[in-house]
């Protein structure tokens, strides 16, 4: 067993091997530029491109041409959200947003109220779930956007996409959706749902950074905007030469997710139930997020009484993601967790397994016996475990403050 | 068989920082109503830093045992740690004296991290002025002190 034990899956993936070979062939020997219409070389490399394509499209169950390539998913957000906002600003300046939503969507709606435009963020539930009724309140007549991630990175919750799809395209409101953390781990049909725009990236599903699509449906036609301009490439909707070995290195991940993920997801649950099994007991733990409607690979605690830095070191045989800014020195919580009422104090505290196709049951068994030793020891070391277990209410105390 | 990749320690920790936060010294407690020792407790929970440290006085006036508790990160831990080896043996007024600039030049601590230090220190003088308070002493003017909490 490798130490430290990687549990960080929704950070990033490591490349399958299947999709690091299909890579280098475009890297050596067929790479031509796909954009080069007068020889061989090109041809092959477009005919990579155009395969690739045909395997995002697929997984998302839709047709290759509602697929542009970009970057990666800031990318693909940025040009989404500004794309559209910019296309529709005739019709109305309003956006719809959710404060849990990543900062590549929070950051881009933030600059486009910049430019003048109008944004409503909603407050989501406690278990992390947005409330349709209070979705469909905050749309007004001049709402002309409405963003909605379909998987939370921090808590894994799957939000009700369909139904806000419904209600969207009801109203004529241009509906994105961040499915970055959601691809490859549940299933995305969009000859069902309303979503108008979808963004998905690579490196989280073991393809390679650096390279992500945008969903553009046809029909209804959706509009954007381009945001970067130049010798018109897919469709002048995003210039620039195509990266082949990037994009057939996406397409191979999508095609093995497509084949793979169900049987893979399966396993992947099995081991994540394990390690809430292994852990639930212990008590003061918080579990971030709702657990049913969650993608499988997703686990969010908050131990009380132990703080984020030290636990994140304590643990350090795990590669994890902690709620807790620890290399900056202002001690900022997450903000999901906060969105979703957790106290400074939990959501610094807290923790996000996320386990992949790679993880082993060894691995997870060792996680569980770190994890319990490792909070039982920071806990006999705290001042605040203590008083708790002497009765005292910390909400009470009257702390002396620096 | 385990292995293990070089790893760089987390916000850049010296090895002294690390030991302290692996193998804490004198992590524990006294009781708080032993007319022998004073407690002193600082910080707050949302700031992400408190400290309760300890000292036991023998007749002599001499500080004989110390002990901590932290609510922290790493840094924080290990400041506590190595304050609780030094003020053994010294008398109130020696341990008086201590400044925060000792522990940030042992530990090598990061500019971000020298509040630790700073939390420590206090802790100390709050737990000396408690000794002082349980036994009709009025704290030296001029030393400015933590309020302890309520609780």
């Amino acid at each position: 067993m490798k130490l430290p034990i990687y549990l960080d899956y929704s950070a990033t993936t490591p490349v399958d091997p299947r999709v690091a070979q299909k890579m280098l062939t475009y890297l050596t020997e067929q790479f031509g530029n796909p954009a080069s219409r007068s020889h061989a070389y090109g041809w092959a490399a477009e005919r990579a491109v155009e395969e690739a394509r045909g395997h995002v499209a697929a997984l998302l169950n839709a047709d290759p041409r509602e697929i542009i390539w970009t970057s990666g998913a800031t990318e693909g957000n940025n040009l989404a959200l500004k794309g559209a906002a910019h296309f529709y600003r005739t019709k109305g300046k309003h956006i719809v947003t959710v404060k849990t939503e990543h900062k590549a969507v929070l950051d881009t709606v933030r600059e486009l109220q910049r430019q003048g435009f109008e944004a409503t963020y909603l407050d989501p539930a406690q278990n992390g779930f947005i409330d349709l009724e209070k979705f469909r309140a905050a749309l007004r007549p001049d709402t002309i956007l409405a963003s909605v991630m379909m998987v939370n990175n921090e808590i894994g919750v799957i939000q009700p996409i369909a139904e806000i799809g419904e209600l969207c395209r009801s109203k004529g409101i241009i509906f994105h959706c961040d499915a970055v953390q959601a691809a490859g781990k549940m299933e995305i049909d969009l000859q069902k749902l309303k979503v108008d725009l979808m963004t998905v990236t690579a490196h989280k599903l073991y393809g390679p950074k650096g390279i992500g699509a945008l969903y553009i449906r046809r029909k209804p036609r959706v509009r954007i905007e381009p945001q970067i301009h130049g010798g018109g490439h897919e469709r002048g909707l995003r210039s620039g030469t195509l990266a082949t070995h990037q994009i057939a290195g996406m397409g191979e991940a999508f095609r093995i997710a497509r084949l793979e993920m169900a049987s893979d997801n399966e396993r992947i649950r099995a081991l994540r139930d394990r390690l809430w099994n292994g852990i639930r007991d212990i008590e003061e733990l918080y579990l971030n997020g709702d657990m049913e409607r969650r993608v499988p690979h997703n686990l969010n605690v908050s131990f009380n009484f132990v703080e984020g830095e030290a636990l994140i070191m304590a643990i350090k045989d795990v590669a994890v993601s902690s709620g807790s800014a620890c290399t900056s020195a202002s001690l900022e919580p997450s903000y999901v967790l906060r969105a979703l009422g957790r106290s400074d104090q939990l959501a610094h505290s807290s923790i996000r397994f996320t386990l992949g196709k790679y993880t082993t049951r060894e691995e997870i068994d060792y996680t569980i016996g770190l994890v319990r030793r490792e909070i039982g020891r920071l806990r006999e070391l705290s001042p605040l475990w203590e008083m708790y277990q002497e009765g005292i209410d910390l909400n009470t105390v009257q702390w002396a403050t620096p | 068989m385990n292995t293990r990749d070089e790893a760089s320690p987390p916000v850049g920790y010296s090895d002294k920082v690390i030991d302290h936060f692996e193998n804490p010294r004198n992590a524990g407690s006294f009781d708080r109503q032993d007319e022998h020792v004073g407690t002193g407790m600082v910080g707050a929970p949302a700031y992400g830093d408190v400290m309760k440290l300890q000292i036991r006085v023998n007749r002599e006036g001499m500080i004989e045992d110390a002990r901590f508790k932290t609510y922290g990160c790493g840094a924080a831990i290990a400041c506590c740690s190595v304050l609780t080896e030094w003020v053994k043996g010294k008398t109130l007024d020696q341990a008086a004296a201590f400044r925060n600039t000792q522990l940030a030049e042992e530990l090598k601590l990061p500019p971000v991290k020298m509040h630790c230090s700073l939390l420590a220190e206090d802790a100390l003088r709050a737990a000396i002025a408690d000794y002082r308070k349980k036994h009709g002493m009025s704290p030296p003017s001029g030393q400015e002190h933590t309020v302890q909490p309520a609780a």
